[in-house]
């Protein structure tokens, strides 16, 4: 860009050697930054958009601590231990609906319209939205830590260990979410998503070892809840927050992580342009 | 002549729907190109294609100079859309929304605030610049939007229905500043189903029914293309209109139109010396006329007989479900 004063200078450049065809990687990560950045200012402006991922969260929590706890593990204290970072897990996979919805309500409004009228890359606002939310999920964990360590929840291990367990959670999150973001482009209204994100929702987060150990289970649901990515993922923090086996668990997450990119991100990428 | 915008075959189908079958556009540079239709006429459908959100089956086009297929990215760094879908975000303030259009065209941060200020100044909402979107009315709304798509300085621009919805004041405001956009050199291409708005507007008007490019000119010449002339005769007394009817279908060969409680009487008037033959009859049978014209039909008149249907006798509005089915 040897131009400084043209508003644009991409243009006057790239006019006369011929124009790029498409927008190049780095370009693409820009524009995808500067989308997640409305994303969060959206957050500042109404942090009420947050309770999905926060207070729904510190409600499960308590209830299953306070109502369950007992009957389940004797004692609520070392309930809570346990199904803290079960918990942690599963808001993500919650949390990733918020991601759907807001895809969805931008397509129905036209907004990514607007975007998609500029020369930024075709990605970049999913790329955006999708980094938006990180804010939200870091956010929602941060609120989730901080009720439950004054409901009496400690780290057993270290800081270290238990910062790992938070990136590792969130990085799911980034993975888990193509789920969410291709339903909210399949379906043709923003009401209907909650509903049919519930069927693959419910299935990975209750359908798991959060709340209760795999042990007490039918066969059955032993045979799906010991695959479960959410189950794995919930073994992985258990062990950097409260001790435990790592390296198994988290092996598995990582393929799991892995295999939800694989497959959603391609599907996500074809809702969205046959959407758009 | 060079064309900013020209689009030929256009051809797009939404399942077994027909939305577009060949449609011919062509705006030359720094000009305002209406395109009038009734919903579902294809008017949106051709905006989305040439502003390269949607790909046609058939055809081409080249904007500013870039094929709308080969080269999209070119293409829109030199369009701004305005319209139905291309729409700002509710719950960001004004300024907020015409800052994040800057940076995604990848101004610094400075020179997108001053852009922003700028655009916010020139469309009378700098007052409001600081409020969420949502709380504005739908002229502001319109006006932002309008903002929203000249943040890149775009060579043309595309206003899809800009005034639909919008009460007249508010109407009229935005006609002010499209008019004031073309004197810079750009290039408007603007879909409508008013015909006001076309008359009022655009340099030249493509009259699009069906999918199908049904007209093409300036308006007048559209308007003349479509008919010829109407002879109106306004009578004094209400009660001579039977009389008139007479005579006139004594001249012409077919019955006028007539009111008898206002006295008015219009006919096509395709030969000449009619409005002489007329005051010649009135007078053998003493009638008096408060007034005798001859006029281009309107814009309206014309449409009516270019599309052989009203201008608001629009089927269910398709366009809407034009854009369900490409979801």
């Amino acid at each position: 860009m040897s131009t400084t004063t043209v508003e644009r200078p991409e243009h006057s450049d790239q006019q006369s050697r011929g124009a790029p065809r498409r927008v190049g990687p780095l370009r693409t990560l820009k524009h995808g930054l500067t989308l997640a950045g409305r994303s969060v200012l959206k957050i500042r402006k109404s942090p009420e958009g947050l309770l999905d991922v926060t207070l729904q969260p510190i409600l499960f929590l308590a209830m299953f601590v306070y109502l369950l706890g007992g009957a389940i593990a004797g004692d609520t204290g070392a309930y809570l231990q346990q199904t803290l970072p079960g918990v942690m897990a599963m808001n993500m996979v919650f949390g990733s609906l918020g991601t759907g919805m807001q895809l969805n309500n931008d397509i129905t409004k036209g907004v990514f319209d607007r975007f998609r009228s500029l020369p930024v890359a075709r990605s970049a606002p999913l790329i955006g939205a999708v980094l938006g939310d990180v804010v939200r999920y870091a956010v929602s964990i941060a609120v989730l830590l901080i009720v439950a360590t004054l409901m009496g929840f400690r780290i057993e291990t270290d800081v270290v260990s238990a910062a790992a367990a938070i990136v590792l959670v969130i990085a799911f999150a980034l993975c888990v979410c193509w789920i969410s973001v291709m339903l909210g482009m399949l379906v043709k209204s923003q009401q209907a998503l909650p509903g049919v994100a519930m069927s693959f929702m419910f299935p990975l987060t209750m359908g798991s070892n959060v709340f209760a150990p795999t042990e007490t289970m039918p066969g059955w649901l032993q045979a799906w809840v010991s695959v479960n990515p959410v189950s794995k993922l919930a073994d992985t923090a258990r062990g950097l927050m409260i001790g435990g086996p790592v390296a198994g668990p988290l092996s598995a997450t990582l393929v799991w992580m892995v295999a939800l990119v694989a497959v959603f991100f391609p599907l996500a990428l074809w809702a969205y342009r046959s959407r758009v | 002549m060079t064309l900013a915008v020209r689009a030929e075959g256009l051809v797009k189908r939404f399942g077994t729907t027909k939305a577009l079958d060949g449609v011919d556009l062509a705006a030359p540079a720094g000009s305002i190109l209406g395109v009038l239709g009734p919903n579902g006429a294809g008017k949106t459908t051709s905006v989305r294609i040439l502003a390269t959100l949607l790909r046609p089956d058939g055809g081409h086009a080249t904007v500013a100079g870039h094929d709308v297929l080969r080269d999209p990215v070119g293409v829109r760094g030199r369009i701004g859309l305005t319209g139905q879908y291309a729409s700002v975000d509710e719950e960001l303030t004004g300024t907020e929304n015409l800052v994040l259009i800057g940076r995604l065209l990848e101004m610094p941060r400075s020179s997108a605030k001053a852009r922003a200020k700028e655009l916010l100044e020139r469309f009378g909402l700098t007052e409001a610049g600081n409020r969420a979107v949502k709380t504005y009315s739908g002229g502001m709304r319109r006006r932002l939007d309008l903002a929203a798509s000249l943040v890149g300085r775009p060579e043309v621009l595309y206003l899809d229905e800009p005034t639909t919805g919008l009460d007249p004041r508010s109407r009229n405001q935005v006609w002010d500043m499209i008019g004031a956009l073309t004197s810079e050199g750009v290039t408007v291409l603007l879909t409508t189903q008013y015909l006001e708005e076309a008359d009022q507007l655009a340099d030249r008007i493509s009259v699009i029914d069906h999918g199908r490019v049904v007209a093409e000119g300036r308006a007048d010449e559209l308007k003349r293309h479509s008919g010829g002339q109407t002879l109106q005769v306004r009578l004094s007394d209400p009660d001579d209109v039977a009389a008139t009817e007479t005579i006139l279908r004594e001249l012409t060969g077919r019955p006028p139109t007539a009111n008898h409680e206002t006295g008015l009487l219009t006919t096509p008037a395709n030969d000449p010396v009619l409005m002489s033959a007329l005051v010649r009859g009135l007078d053998e049978a003493g009638i008096t006329a408060d007034e005798l014209s001859l006029r281009l039909p309107s814009l309206d008149e014309a449409f009516l007989s270019i599309t052989g249907q009203p201008a608001d006798a629009a089927e269910p509005a398709r366009d809407n479900e034009e854009e369900d089915d490409a979801a």
